[in-house]
């Protein structure tokens, strides 16, 4: 009856002198995993703007329809997205839009951190989703 | 003229151990959290401070700015009694406890004793004033009207006078060998290394008295009257703010006491291990042996699960009691055939 009690305290014992597996969360990460879907971001192209056409594929494919897209084209006749706005507070970080884009300006980022006071805080618009590209080497 | 001399001496004798039992009982909350964080593999409080020391001021002042809340349907006096009761009676057991052996004041011919008050029925006192900690969990329970509350305090109850027998008769067996209640004479008894140590002559009064004294303190595996989850909290369930850090710092001043009374009567005191050691100060050796038994204390906490309320009463009446009258039985045998 006794031996048992003792053969616990062993394992607790041996567990206390192990080193901890916890990881600190803010000041350690574990990186997330190679599918991981995050915050969208836009590829640039070589002028330095968005890739997108605003042909809005991911706008109707999108199921939350958290995208919105206004069309317009530029002085060569190239369309380009006028205002397109993503609201990351209704995304269900499906990944539906980065399948659907045709021209590879949209992907889904590695970053998961994000926190705003208000709704409002979460609309990306394009730059905001060019900015997001220098998270996602 | 001398008097007063002998009265502030007590003064600061009391003041010096209050506070230091005080600063125990907070770093204690730490290191049990500490420990048992490291048993289940993780860091335990680390944020407040280095290593998480400020963790226990912290809380204070958590619990500080808490709001104070009586409900309604509670016997107000009672209700703020309680933890009253429960800490005076923790902390009052420290004034019979000898720390050390006597020091004088360089300069002088003034002999410092390191014992508040050297009773002569000291153990009587002990026992008397760690059951009145229970009346503290009992009327706590009772007077805040709550099904969870009573019930904890009624097992409570009877856990306590289970127990409590069982305690008692195992420290008679150290009775017998000492042959005096006054703990300064039983130490000095177990004096001149650890091969005369009570332990050695009742090992089985010993162990019986660790298992007893952590149902008496209602720790981990006996903690029935707080069991988290059947009663929800137990006796301290309507608790909020100081009350309840005065409840939660009853029960770890009097895990220290416990422990203190271990090393007294089973461990040598503040006699060292073996006496070439003897120039390290008494203190030293009661903190440090003090230490093993919180230690052991928290360490068996993280090990081993609650038991039943039946299984509890069995052990206590079936087992322990036995146990202990069987121990008694041969002390007694042995102690009068060797005249």
């Amino acid at each position: 009856m006794i031996i048992p009690l003792l053969k616990g305290l062993k394992v607790t014992l041996r567990y206390f002198f192990s080193k901890p597996i916890t990881v600190q969360y803010p000041e350690e990460k574990i990186p997330p995993a190679p599918r991981w879907r995050g915050i969208q971001y836009f590829e640039k192209d070589e002028r330095g703007k968005t890739k997108c056409v605003a042909c809005g594929l991911c706008m109707i494919v999108c199921p939350s329809q958290c995208i919105y897209i206004e069309t317009a084209e530029d002085e060569e006749g190239k369309r380009y997205p006028l205002t397109y706005e993503l609201d990351a507070g209704r995304c269900i970080f499906c990944g539906f839009c980065e399948e659907a884009c045709p021209v590879k300006a949209i992907f889904m980022g590695k970053n998961y951190e994000w926190v705003e006071g208000d709704r409002k805080g979460y609309i990306m618009t394009t730059e905001k989703l060019l900015e997001e590209k220098k998270v996602n080497p | 003229m001398e008097l007063f001399y002998l009265l502030i001496e007590i003064i600061v004798k009391c003041v010096v151990v209050f506070a230091g039992l005080m600063i125990v009982v907070a770093y204690l909350t730490w290191l049990e959290r500490k420990v048992l964080g490291h048993i289940q593999v993780r860091y335990g409080p680390n944020r407040c401070g280095p290593f998480g020391l400020l963790q226990p001021f912290s809380d204070a002042v958590k619990a500080f700015f808490k709001e104070d809340l009586v409900p309604g349907k509670a016997d107000k006096a009672v209700f703020v009694m309680a933890p009253m009761i429960s800490i005076i009676a923790a902390i009052s057991i420290f004034a019979v406890i000898p720390f050390g052996n006597q020091f004088t004041i360089p300069g002088t011919n003034w002999v410092v004793k390191l014992r508040i008050a050297d009773v002569d029925v000291a153990l009587l006192y002990i026992f008397g004033v760690a059951s009145l900690g229970e009346f503290g969990i009992i009327l706590g329970g009772w007077s805040s009207g709550n099904k969870y509350g009573l019930t904890g305090s009624l097992r409570a109850a009877a856990q306590m006078i289970s127990y409590e027998v069982a305690l008692g008769i195992a420290v008679i067996g150290v009775l017998i060998l000492s042959q005096s209640l006054r703990l300064t004479e039983i130490v000095r008894l177990q004096g001149g290394g650890f091969w005369n140590w009570n332990i050695w002559y009742q090992p089985v009064a010993f162990v019986l008295y660790l298992i007893c004294g952590l149902a008496e303190i209602n720790r981990t595996p006996f903690d029935m009257p707080e069991a988290e989850a059947e009663l929800a909290c137990g006796f301290n369930i309507e608790y909020s703010s100081m009350k309840f850090a005065l409840f939660f710092m009853a029960e770890y001043a009097h895990m220290v006491t416990m422990g203190a009374v271990a090393v007294t009567l089973f461990m040598g005191g503040w006699q060292p291990i073996i006496p070439q050691l003897g120039f390290i100060p008494g203190v030293v050796w009661f903190c440090g042996k003090l230490f093993v038994f919180l230690f052991f204390f928290i360490w068996q906490r993280g090990t081993f699960p609650r038991l039943r309320y039946d299984q509890i009463m069995k052990l206590g009446w079936k087992i322990l009691i036995p146990l202990a009258l069987i121990n008694l039985v041969i002390t007694g045998l042995v102690v009068s055939l060797k005249g």
